[in-house]
């Protein structure tokens, strides 16, 4: 059973991907939810705004950060910059899962927001998947340890560190359901 | 980019704004509180709906020095109100690059007898709606997101609610209708009604706005089936608009928790005033411009 972070944001997106791999979801808006999952992830939306709720709530971020000590947990968009361990800006939460730094809105405004493939490519894998941009952040710096798990244009847009991943932009809007199997199901072959 | 994928990427934004609270905001100070208090966008306007009620005049599109203003101060998207029907005040917030446009029954109708075609606007659009099939209209004009029209700048929730079920019941019923008759009574083509009736829902998000002003109004329309609430003129308006705007964030989070909203609701000052239905003139009402 895979948790999805219902604070604020496109969890329903992330919930349908879960039902095409067929895995259990959980909807975790206190710590008390957090029992019993396998994993978590943490979905777009505003990252100000999911710190807001967060930070009002300090028993859900201990039990999220207990929770990445042994089990997968997934951030997309807003997802990737609370997971990272810097993203430059006080109004947001960096739990710290991924040693990296991102930069909230990197592309612009949603004037500037678009449709792209990203190629998720490592020594076992290499696909072409359809993701959608949205006020998108960037990753600027990836520090030991973290794996480049996908890229667009030679800009890193997801990665992966231990169990975790994060990725910047959208693949579960338009039914991609290759990230959440490479992060809950262990998916790793060659294509 | 194709019309599809460039309107899957405006549909997109509205995906992200989910359970969330968007604030009328008329200044940078009002629009720092609404993002501290965890807003998910702000609606930048010069006069919030109840005041352009009470002052009266023609209500247009807000001065774009305030907008840009408040899009250089907070981090959340920050969405405008255009006329219906004024596709140049469209142009003029698009070249802004605000996030979303409000083709806004709240302000004097521009056009009465078109709303504006939003398919080639890189930007979305949101719309109001009363009943099905003013929401498919507008979706079919380019709308990526619809809101109930509600009764603006009322305080007063019966117009929201009354829109919300009207729309459900509306979907719920095209199981057993004759899809083309509807698609002819909505003004519509028939794939649309069909895709509405085979997945039960719009086939873009749907928001409550109009009305909403308290953590119970929201979690109200949250359990009715809203995905995200509007806030026009109940934040502003009341006594202490940060602690109301902290708690409608919370309500409308935890809206299934009546425990939570109890919370939210405790030792709140007052709510804005509100009006009856029946104190405003049929004529005034905002919810009867466009269809």
């Amino acid at each position: 059973m895979v948790g999805v972070l219902a604070l604020q944001g496109n969890f329903d997106s992330h919930i349908r991907i879960l039902k095409k791999i067929n895995l259990k979801h959980k909807l975790v808006k206190t710590s008390d939810d957090l029992s019993s999952v396998d994993g978590l992830i943490i979905p777009g939306g505003e990252s100000t705004t999911i710190t807001n709720l967060l930070r009002r709530n300090q028993s859900l971020i201990d039990g999220i950060n207990q929770l990445s000590k042994n089990k997968p947990i997934l951030g997309s968009c807003a997802g990737l910059i609370l997971m990272s361990k810097e993203s430059k800006d006080s109004r947001v939460h960096n739990f710290g899962f991924l040693d990296v730094t991102t930069s909230r809105n990197a592309y612009g405004r949603q004037v500037h927001s678009f449709e792209a493939k990203i190629n998720v490519k490592n020594n076992t894998m290499n696909y072409d998947i359809n993701v959608l941009f949205i006020r998108a952040p960037k990753v600027d710096k990836i520090n030991n340890d973290v794996e480049v798990l996908a890229t667009f244009q030679e800009e890193v847009v997801a990665v992966r560190q231990g169990k975790h991943v994060g990725i910047s932009c959208h693949p579960e809007l338009l039914d991609e359901t290759l990230i959440h199997e490479i992060c809950f199901k262990g998916k790793n072959e060659i294509s | 980019m194709s019309k599809e994928e460039s309107f899957k990427v405006k549909v997109g934004l509205a995906e992200m704004l989910k359970g969330g609270v968007i604030m009328d905001v008329t200044n940078l100070e009002q629009a720092k509180i609404a993002e501290d208090a965890g807003a998910v966008s702000v609606m930048a306007l010069e006069r919030i709906p109840s005041d352009i009620r009470k002052d009266g005049g023609v209500a247009r599109m807000s001065n774009p020095h305030m907008i840009k203003e408040i899009q250089d101060n907070v981090s959340i998207p920050v969405m405008a109100k255009c006329r219906i029907g004024h596709f140049a005040e469209a142009q003029i917030l698009e070249a802004l690059e605000v996030d979303f446009i409000d083709e806004s029954e709240v302000l004097t109708t521009a056009d009465e007898h078109a709303h504006v075609d939003k398919h080639p606007f890189k930007v979305p659009f949101v719309c109001g709606a009363r009943n099905l099939g003013e929401a498919l209209r507008r979706i079919h004009e380019g709308a990526a997101l619809i809101r109930t029209k509600g009764e603006a700048g009322s305080g007063n929730i019966v117009e929201a609610v009354r829109h919300m079920k009207m729309i459900t019941s509306q979907i719920i019923e095209l199981q057993n209708a004759d899809l083309s008759k509807k698609a002819e009574e909505f003004r519509v083509p028939l794939d649309l009604v069909e895709k509405v009736a085979k997945n039960q829902k719009l086939t873009v998000p749907n928001f409550a706005a109009g009305g909403i002003a308290t953590p119970a109004d929201a979690s109200l329309m949250m359990q009715l089936g809203a995905e995200t609430v509007f806030v026009g003129s109940g934040i502003f308006k009341s006594e202490d608009p940060s602690e109301r705007a902290h708690a409608i964030v919370k309500a409308v989070t935890h809206f299934k928790s009546a425990k939570d909203v109890l919370t939210a609701s405790y030792d709140l000052k007052d709510a804005m005033k509100g009006i009856l239905m029946s104190e405003i003139p049929e004529d005034e009402k905002f919810s009867n411009r466009g269809d």
